[in-house]
């Protein structure tokens, strides 16, 4: 009853992930549901690293043990005074404020600090006057009109409101609510909360290339669906949905669509009565804007109707209550404002320097693939898997740019990707995954140093891999009988 | 567009590069000086005194905003980039 482990690089280290059960590796029992750093001199000795070709090398296909593992691999740590700071390339985690944000924020911050729902001084009523500018900003960006933008603290709670207020509203009648593997966890989640209460579910497969089968889609509507849940731009491998197509759809059946498209706005032109969309939400962090803001779209004509998550005193139109926090509205709006402004410039140069990234590496590496449909999708997510290389030790090694093997929702735990194993991606080439993040600021000097270091420790990587070696040699991995020990 | 205009919008220019060669920060000061080169090029062209005066007045209060981030960056400085030279 030997265990088969999976041997990975870390650069320094020899590590082995535990399957399900334990392992004896040179003498020493080491338990499941752990990954231990080992040394070469300490307990792996040189005899096993010998024999590596070996040792079977499949993961337990069960990913339940890996994703309990509350050790991290990538220690943190805190950065040294003279210790320069690694470059960030991980714009769909965050990004960076834009100045003029800022700048468009300070004053609401130092002196202009009243409650716009105060009615009867001068500090209200000029909060109240930039809450309401940015409230236009944001409906401008979208298409939409002001009184049908709520703010609230970020898309994650707007997609609450949205999926839970929407299903609450009409459960009487409908019961049904329809969203997709890929979408972003609250809304799954969220979900998940529905099915607690009643609710039926049905999370729609997509294809191979990320985006979702339409006929699928149509033919999963029942006369008693009252909600369809599709994000615009997938925060992981930047696949764009045809979202006019399903909001056609949608509407054709009376069913109400809700798009989480956190990462599209302000990126690709979005029009919400061009989609058909009843719903929208929309985060302030992911377009230069503040981090705790975001924005719900709800539609008036023809009305929908939400049951509020947040109690109160009945601001936001009853929907959100809560003092809006004006500074952070304010950012918001400038943040759409700017976005708008600059999207035909910001695409340009975001979609030159992802082909740039994409043709430096693909050039120089062999057996990199993309995730996720080639031309559907928003330029600056790049979601590239390197085969035989994994993907947290190459992050190790690039350690000067801040980047991210999937989204920062899920990466604490080690389980793969649950988007990319979605789209259908063998397991290896999900654990190899990194994604790279290009946005406003970023520049070709930041671009060529990441290609470059990225193309110098895959090759050192896959140097040090016995299946590289194997698939040098001609050897198909796929034809490989691998023994027990 | 007539001599003044065009000596007021290149002292503009020049006036924009030097604050924004003054960022802390790479990306900020990158984008800044990309982003002005690249806005005064594509509007070099333009002809009608009302808009250029509009764009004039934009000019020199995104001069003003440059000014007043590059001290805020300036008080929170940290690190230089990996890539900053």
């Amino acid at each position: 009853m030997k265990q088969r482990v999976k041997l990975f690089q870390t650069g320094e280290h020899w590590c082995c992930v535990r399957g399900q059960r334990a392992v004896v590796i040179g003498g020493q029992r080491f338990s499941a549901r752990d990954i231990q750093m080992l040394s070469p001199g300490r307990t792996l000795s040189s005899r096993l690293l010998r024999p590596i070709s070996r040792l079977h090398l499949r993961l337990g296909s069960d990913g339940r043990a890996a994703s309990s593992l509350p050790k991290e691999l990538i220690k943190r740590h805190e950065l040294e005074i003279d210790e320069l700071r690694p470059l960030y390339m991980d714009f769909q985690a965050t990004t960076p404020m834009d100045p003029r944000v800022l700048d468009a924020m300070l004053p609401y911050q130092v002196n202009y600090y009243g409650n716009p729902h105060s009615k009867t001084h001068a500090f209200g009523w000029e909060s109240e006057s930039a809450m309401e500018t940015a409230r236009r900003q944001v409906a401008d960006l979208i298409g939409a009109d002001p009184r049908e933008i709520i703010f609230t603290s970020g898309a994650t709670e707007s997609n609450n409101m949205a999926i839970k207020g929407v299903a609450r509203f009409y459960k009487t009648k409908k019961r049904h609510v329809i969203t997709t593997q890929t979408e972003h966890k609250c809304v799954l989640d969220s979900c998940r909360i529905l099915a607690s209460e009643g609710f039926s579910i049905t999370y729609l497969p997509v294809q191979a290339n990320g985006i979702v089968d339409l006929e699928l889609l149509e033919a999963s509507i029942r006369p008693d669906t009252s909600l369809l849940s599709v994000m615009t731009i997938n925060n992981e491998i930047g696949v764009k949905q045809p979202m006019k197509e399903i909001g056609q759809i949608c509407r054709s059946k009376g069913v109400f669509l809700h798009t989480d498209a956190a990462q599209a706005v302000g990126k690709i032109p979005i029009n919400v009565t061009d989609m058909k969309v009843d719903l929208m939400s929309i985060s302030g962090h992911k377009i230069y804007g503040p981090k705790g803001v975001g924005a719900l779209y709800v539609r008036r004509r023809p009305r929908v109707r939400l049951e509020p998550l947040q109690s109160g005193g009945g601001q936001e139109r009853g929907l959100r209550s809560g003092t809006v926090p004006t500074p952070l509205a304010v950012g918001l709006g400038a943040a759409c404002s700017i976005a708008q402004q600059e999207m035909e410039y910001d695409h340009q140069r975001v979609s030159m320097l992802a082909n740039r990234l994409v043709q430096k590496i693909t050039s120089e590496l062999p057996d990199v693939i993309m995730n996720g449909d080639a031309e559907q999708r928003y330029a600056g997510c790049v979601n590239l898997s390197f085969a035989y290389v994994e993907g947290e030790s190459l992050l190790m090694a690039l350690k000067d740019v801040a980047l991210s093997s999937g989204s920062a929702c899920t990466s604490a735990s080690l389980e793969p990707s649950y988007v990319l194993r979605a789209i259908g991606t063998d397991e290896d080439l999900a654990h190899s995954s990194i994604r790279f993040g290009i946005g406003r600021f970023t520049t070709e000097a930041e671009v060529d140093y990441t290609a470059e270091k990225c193309i110098t420790q895959v090759s050192r990587l896959r140097e040090m891999s016995p299946l590289w070696e194997m698939v040098q040699e001609g050897i198909d991995l796929k034809s490989i009988k691998w023994t027990q020990h | 567009m007539a001599a003044a205009v065009r000596s007021q919008v290149i002292s503009l220019y020049r006036m924009m590069l030097t604050e924004s060669k003054k960022f802390p920060s790479y990306n900020y000061r990158t984008y800044a000086l990309r982003r002005v080169r690249d806005a005064f090029r594509a509007n070099g062209a333009l002809e009608d005194p009302r808009a250029v005066e509009r764009l004039v007045v934009e000019g020199q209060q995104t001069l003003a905003l440059i000014k007043r981030q590059v001290s805020i960056g300036r008080m929170y400085a940290t690190q230089k980039s990996v890539v900053d030279d």
